[in-house]
């Protein structure tokens, strides 16, 4: 099945994804990986608000290469990083805030079930940037630029930004798992 | 014999050599990628190696680096006894990076590794890390091979016991698997087989280099096909195709050790390189 999905994202949109659906998200996207998580949990123990809303968003695991230019912001090259780097600190981030959708590559370990009835994971193609920055059309602002270029938040406005394979819908089905447990039963035979 | 190159000229050199590397995939490397959407059969593993295709056309036609994470700078520099550039070589490149994140531009990547915070521009110390060669000759050939964090951090080392040998296909594998989708299959595999702890380490980065057309061995073979065995495929979504070309080197090693390090690498196999002088 094929998706355009607005955001806000609302529980009901991202329920109905199975998968191996093809998803296409229109609104707003907020990049993060290791330092802001970092600091998204910090300011959550200490109980300081977020410049950010995270409610109903779409968090996509990116470093961006941006460039300065005259009119702001632009976007040179923008495919998503490793997620499994993030996935123990997306277990508190999920406890925490109503994020409905975490766009990356290469799956997130032991996140299936934390993801059951409250989250998707979507995949896109690694390391196609350049294919990515064109579906993005605006850089809305960036937060906390001092963790540099790469670790900043960045708000972008996209449009049908993807193809994005379901990767780990909100049933509890993840497609990476599955396939890495088959590696390694094809590993485990050949060793014996 | 003085083979005198213009300082100036040799930075804005070094800067086209990383523009190159950075947007424009090698042949060889882009030929198999094609192969390999041709042959692949899941579904959900060739659409992704046809967003790969596209976003190499794309990277290209508008001449923006293909990836964002435009990785370290690492060069492989071979220097003729012969050549005598009259200026300071490393700090040139080192220029040359400065330059090319500003102008191409580079995503500043290189941070302090345990402040995290980032230089900037690319540098830093030990970054660039560059690599040099005495050869005989009066040439000056340098190959920048940009290297993204993907790949690299789900590269291994291992010492073995000497008596292991037959382990090493089987080092490769858990590598690979524990790897799964993170560091952007189809890979290509470098192994680096003897030396010492750190040379290993450095024959298995330089086998990555190696032209995907170079036929494999028996060895080199039977590794590939046991990878892609496995089934992870492109992304780690599943499929027939998780490896281009497996690659190993190796160098003599003492008696007691067995150093064996395998260097991973996404399908962003980027590479490009220049030569200066070679003329009378």
């Amino acid at each position: 099945m094929e998706y355009h999905l607005q955001t806000p994202l609302k529980k009901e949109d991202i329920k109905k994804l199975n998968v191996g659906d093809i998803v296409y998200i229109s609104g707003e996207v907020l990049t993060a990986r290791d330092e802001a998580h970092s600091r998204i949990l910090e300011l959550d123990e200490t109980g300081e608000k977020l410049p950010f809303s995270l409610k109903g968003a779409v968090i996509y695991h990116c470093g961006p290469l941006m460039q300065q230019t005259e009119n702001g912001w632009k976007v040179i090259s923008a495919g998503p990083t490793t997620s499994g780097r993030m996935s123990k600190m997306t277990h508190s981030l999920l406890k925490a805030h109503e994020v409905r959708v975490i766009i990356g590559k290469g799956g997130m370990e032991c996140i299936a079930s934390e993801m059951k009835n409250r989250c998707v994971y979507l995949a896109y193609t690694g390391g196609c940037a350049a294919l990515a920055s064109k579906l993005i059309q605006e850089v809305k602002t960036v937060h906390w630029f001092d963790l540099g270029m790469p670790e900043a938040v960045w708000v972008l406005r996209v449009e049908d930004f993807g193809p994005l394979i379901v990767g780990i819908d909100s049933n509890g089905n993840d497609i990476f798992g599955k396939v890495r447990e088959r590696a390694e039963k094809v590993l485990e035979n050949r060793k014996r | 014999m003085s083979l005198k190159i213009n300082p100036n000229n040799f930075i804005w050199s070094i800067v086209n050599l990383l523009r190159k590397a950075e947007i424009e995939l090698p042949e060889d490397v882009k030929s198999a990628l094609i192969r390999a959407e041709t042959i692949e059969e899941n579904q959900v593993a060739k659409s992704q190696l046809q967003a790969i295709l596209k976003n190499i056309e794309l990277a290209k036609n508008h001449g923006i680096p293909m990836c964002q994470d435009t990785g370290i700078m690492i060069f492989f520099v071979e220097l003729g006894t012969e050549f005598h550039p009259g200026f300071d070589l490393e700090a040139a490149i080192k220029e040359a990076v400065i330059l090319a994140t500003a102008e191409i531009p580079l995503r500043p990547n290189a941070v302090n590794p345990l402040t995290r915070q980032n230089s900037g521009d690319n540098t830093g110390i030990g970054i660039p890390d560059i690599n040099w060669k005495l050869v005989p000759g009066n040439q000056l050939k340098i190959t920048a091979a940009p290297k993204g964090a993907g790949s690299e951090n789900m590269s291994a080392l291992h010492m073995f016991n000497p008596k292991e040998i037959e382990h090493i296909p089987n080092f490769v594998l858990e590598t690979v698997v524990n790897a799964g989708g993170m560091p952007c299959p189809p890979l290509m595999i470098g192994v680096g087989i003897g030396g010492s702890f750190d040379a290993a380490a450095r024959l298995a980065k330089e086998a990555l280099l190696e032209p995907l057309y170079t036929p494999m061995n028996s060895f080199e073979e039977e590794i590939l096909e046991a990878v892609n065995a496995l089934g992870i495929g492109c992304m780690g979504l599943g499929g027939s195709i998780t490896a281009l070309a497996v690659h190993v080197k190796t160098a003599y090693c003492h008696t007691a050790s067995l150093p064996v390090a395998i260097n991973i690498q996404c399908w962003a196999n980027r590479h490009a390189s220049v030569v200066f002088g070679g003329e009378e």
